[in-house]
């Protein structure tokens, strides 16, 4: 173990940032940790920014080349800002049998945003995901988090205008 | 904790449950929660309260019933009547299932638990999902949990738990199907590094797309996997585990975290197990969408916080693995294949399956099948029988075209080969792996040019770019893909993509790039007329390709770049 000095405070006051450190020190700030940590930052802020990935580099003595390489080669992170809803639809082979290219269609034609992209007012991004594990109810999409199957691209179209248009309730989607 | 108070926490139990007359179990199991079970399970035990029941029947959360399509599931025992698509808006549902606690079964939901889904599957690893609270270790001590893991410190020596599996012939489940005993010798024979350890590794890195058997198996059997994995560091002599697990499974994290805590706090893993010198501790270590950490080098250097780029073997991890430690790595479905093993010996699992495939395999049956969901069979059951016996067949009466098994790694299996029995030797002859265990139907619907070129864009996506012939290669061949399935292909286009595959295969550094092509090799060997058809005839038989019509030859396929990713 070698020496350390103090922990290198945050970079703001941000409340969530005890959260990173907390999962920081639980690992000793050792560098086999850093997944672990980015995975808190990123459930914390939503995404990763430079600020956050400085801070790491710093916090956990690590080159910001390696942070910034880790954190860009898993897909699971990312280094932009998401919209306050996500819909993520699963192209895993049981789904993409099963039609979730409609999907994706239904929501570029309804709200005009391609995978990757958020809406213009920041309400939703569209995500896809390379498999959720939800084949037995393809095609499935998880909407903010909560897995939804059986998606039309009628139920999909609906849910993600309601979002984009925001105020109004979102209908629950995924059921017969 | 030694096997005497492991059978007092059982006996604990048992009168406890004796207490109900009654029990209803919720399948609260990924798929059935999607389709809220949990407000299932909370308004049955609304029913059941509002009815003065509380005392003689319990609603008890369980893991996964297996037929996802119908899902939400529930039994109600002690008859085992199963019941399918149980809304909880629908409250005639609810009181129809509590009814029938004390009338005759509620037709209108009931499952006959006749059909061949059930009867014709054998469950050794998911014996206990559908029964046990994965969320409560008392639950699994009751079904025999741990006492393997005691019996096996106290009473067995490492090199005898070792024999014992290699005596079973218990292959790897994560698809290549290295023998595990010889895998397990080699580690527990390793010597280690001064003032280091050896490790086990759960790779639940379940990352071909298809395939959702780890994830059943963490959501409803926790434990069994954990103890598995003890057996195992037993064995070998390692005192730390690891379970790379895929971040896109926050329940199988969230039971896997609960289930170490409750081991722990049992004295099933930490310090001086069993009042033994064996001590062991798991930690999680979450994936963050890899397809590539999959592969064992890429999983330890995810492990050990870097990027998941693959090295070349040898050494093997068994010799230097994680922090150039000896380090064992099996997967999910192949720890949880231990117990059992040691509880009714070597011999008996031997006697399950085919000469040189012994035991079981589970399998995630999805795509064009009238019944999705999770399956276990014996190794070497024939194609057919899975696919329209316990599947049920295809749906709309369509007409079956292939079966796809190994995710992008595998290949496409077509209707001749349909009485081959399912083993890692056959699988292999045509050109297919066992992979983990994804098998997805395609009916005439699917093209399969269209299909391989799927496969395709995920390996190049996915190809970690350490190599040249997978980074490379995988975007190449999609475009040759992309061309024949846009009908701008040549037909000389064939013969390169063949060459390209035969590069790939033979060149490339790990099992991502070496395996990508199979999907494209099975596709043209058994599937050529496809993709002639598009390519002469400019039709795509499938009606999946959108085709523009022939062009006059010109020289612009030339300047083009790899294609936009389109999926």
């Amino acid at each position: 173990m070698q020496l350390r000095s103090r922990p290198i405070p945050p970079p703001s006051g941000d409340k969530r940032w005890r959260i990173v450190e907390g999962t920081m020190r639980r690992h000793g700030y050792q560098s086999h940790a850093l997944i672990e940590v980015l995975h808190s930052v990123q459930e914390s802020f939503g995404y990763l920014d430079d600020v956050a990935l400085r801070w790491l580099a710093q916090a956990m003595r690590l080159p910001y080349s390696k942070v910034y390489g880790v954190a860009t080669f898993y897909q699971f992170f990312t280094l932009k800002p998401q919209g306050e809803h996500t819909c993520v639809v699963c192209t895993g082979t049981a789904c993409y049998i099963k039609g979730s290219t409609a999907l994706l269609n239904a929501v570029e034609s309804s709200i005009g945003i391609k995978p990757g992209e958020t809406s213009a007012n920041k309400k939703v991004s569209l995500l896809t995901a390379r498999c959720v594990g939800s084949c037995g109810l393809a095609p499935a999409v998880v909407f903010d988090r909560e897995v939804a199957g059986k998606v039309t691209p009628a139920q999909m179209a609906e849910r993600v205008k309601a979002w984009a248009s925001e105020k109004t309730q979102p209908a629950p989607v995924g059921e017969p | 904790m030694t096997i005497e108070e492991l059978r007092e926490i059982a006996e604990k139990e048992r009168e406890k449950q004796a207490q109900y007359e009654h029990r209803i179990h919720v399948c609260t199991a990924a798929a059935c929660l999607s389709q809220r079970s949990d407000q299932v399970k909370e308004a049955l035990e609304k029913e059941v309260q509002a009815r003065g029941l509380g005392n003689s029947c319990q609603v008890k959360g369980v893991g996964c019933l297996g037929l996802c399509a119908a899902g939400p599931l529930l039994t109600v025992e002690p008859k085992g009547q199963l019941y399918q698509n149980v809304q909880p808006d629908r409250p005639e549902d609810i009181s129809a299932i509590v009814d029938s606690l004390i009338g005759p079964p509620a037709e209108k939901l009931a499952l006959s638990a006749d059909l061949p889904f059930f009867k014709e599957q054998k469950k050794i690893v998911l014996e206990n999902s559908g029964k046990i609270d994965p969320e409560r270790i008392e639950d699994y001590i009751l079904a025999g949990g741990y006492e393997a893991l005691l019996t096996a410190l106290t009473e067995m020596r490492p090199i005898e738990v070792i024999e014992q599996i290699t005596r079973s012939g218990l292959r790897g489940r994560g698809g290549a199907g290295y023998p595990t005993g010889l895998k397990w010798g080699t580690v527990a024979k390793a010597s280690v590094p001064l003032g280091g350890t050896k490790y086990t590794i759960c790779n639940a890195d379940e990352g071909d797309p298809g395939a959702f058997m780890d994830r059943s198996v963490l959501e409803s059997d926790p434990q069994r996997v954990l103890e598995g994995m003890a057996i195992a560091a037993y064995a070998v002599g390692a005192t730390r585990g690891f379970i790379y697990v895929r971040a896109e499974y926050p329940l199988a994290i969230k039971r896997l975290r609960a289930a170490i805590k409750q081991a722990e706090t049992h004295g099933l893993l930490g310090n001086n197990i069993a009042d033994t010198t064996f001590s062991f501790k798991v930690e999680l270590r979450l994936g963050a969408g890899a397809f590539v950490c999959g592969e064992e080098t890429a999983l330890i250097a995810s492990v050990e916080g870097k990027r998941g780029n693959p090295r070349p073997r040898p050494p093997y991890p068994a010799q230097e693995g994680l922090w150039g430690s000896p380090t064992l790595i099996n997967n999910v479905e192949t720890y949880a294949n231990i117990a059992p093993i040691i509880r009714n010996g070597g011999q008996w699992y031997a006697s399950i399956g085919t000469e040189k495939s012994k035991g079981t395999k589970v399998f995630a049956l999805a795509g064009r099948v009238r019944n999705t969901g999770l399956i276990e069979v014996p190794m070497g059951m024939p194609l057919r029988d899975i696919i329209f016996k316990l599947g049920g067949g295809i749906p709309d009466d369509r007409k079956f075209k292939a079966a796809q098994t190994g995710g992008p790694s595998g290949g496409c299996i077509p209707e001749q080969f349909l009485d081959m029995g399912v083993d890692y030797e056959h699988l292999a002859e045509v050109g297919s792996i066992m992979g983990s265990g994804g098998l997805i139907v395609m009916d005439e619907s699917s093209c399969m040019p269209d299909v391989a070129k799927y496969f395709m864009d995920f390996c190049s996506t996915e190809s970690c770019g350490k190599c040249i012939p997978c980074r490379v290669g995988t975007i190449h061949m999609h475009e040759v893909l992309r061309r024949i399935t846009s009908g701008e292909a040549k037909p000389e286009d064939v013969a390169s993509l063949e060459r390209l595959c035969d590069t790939v295969k033979n060149t490339s550094l790990c099992g991502l790039g070496q395996s990508s092509p199979n999907p494209v090799l099975t596709t043209l060997k058994y599937f050529r007329d496809e993709y002639t058809a598009h390519i002469n005839q400019h039709k795509c038989p499938a009606g999946v390709c959108e085709i523009k019509p022939p062009q006059p030859p010109g020289d612009d396929e030339r300047k083009s770049k790899p294609a936009e990713v389109s999926s």
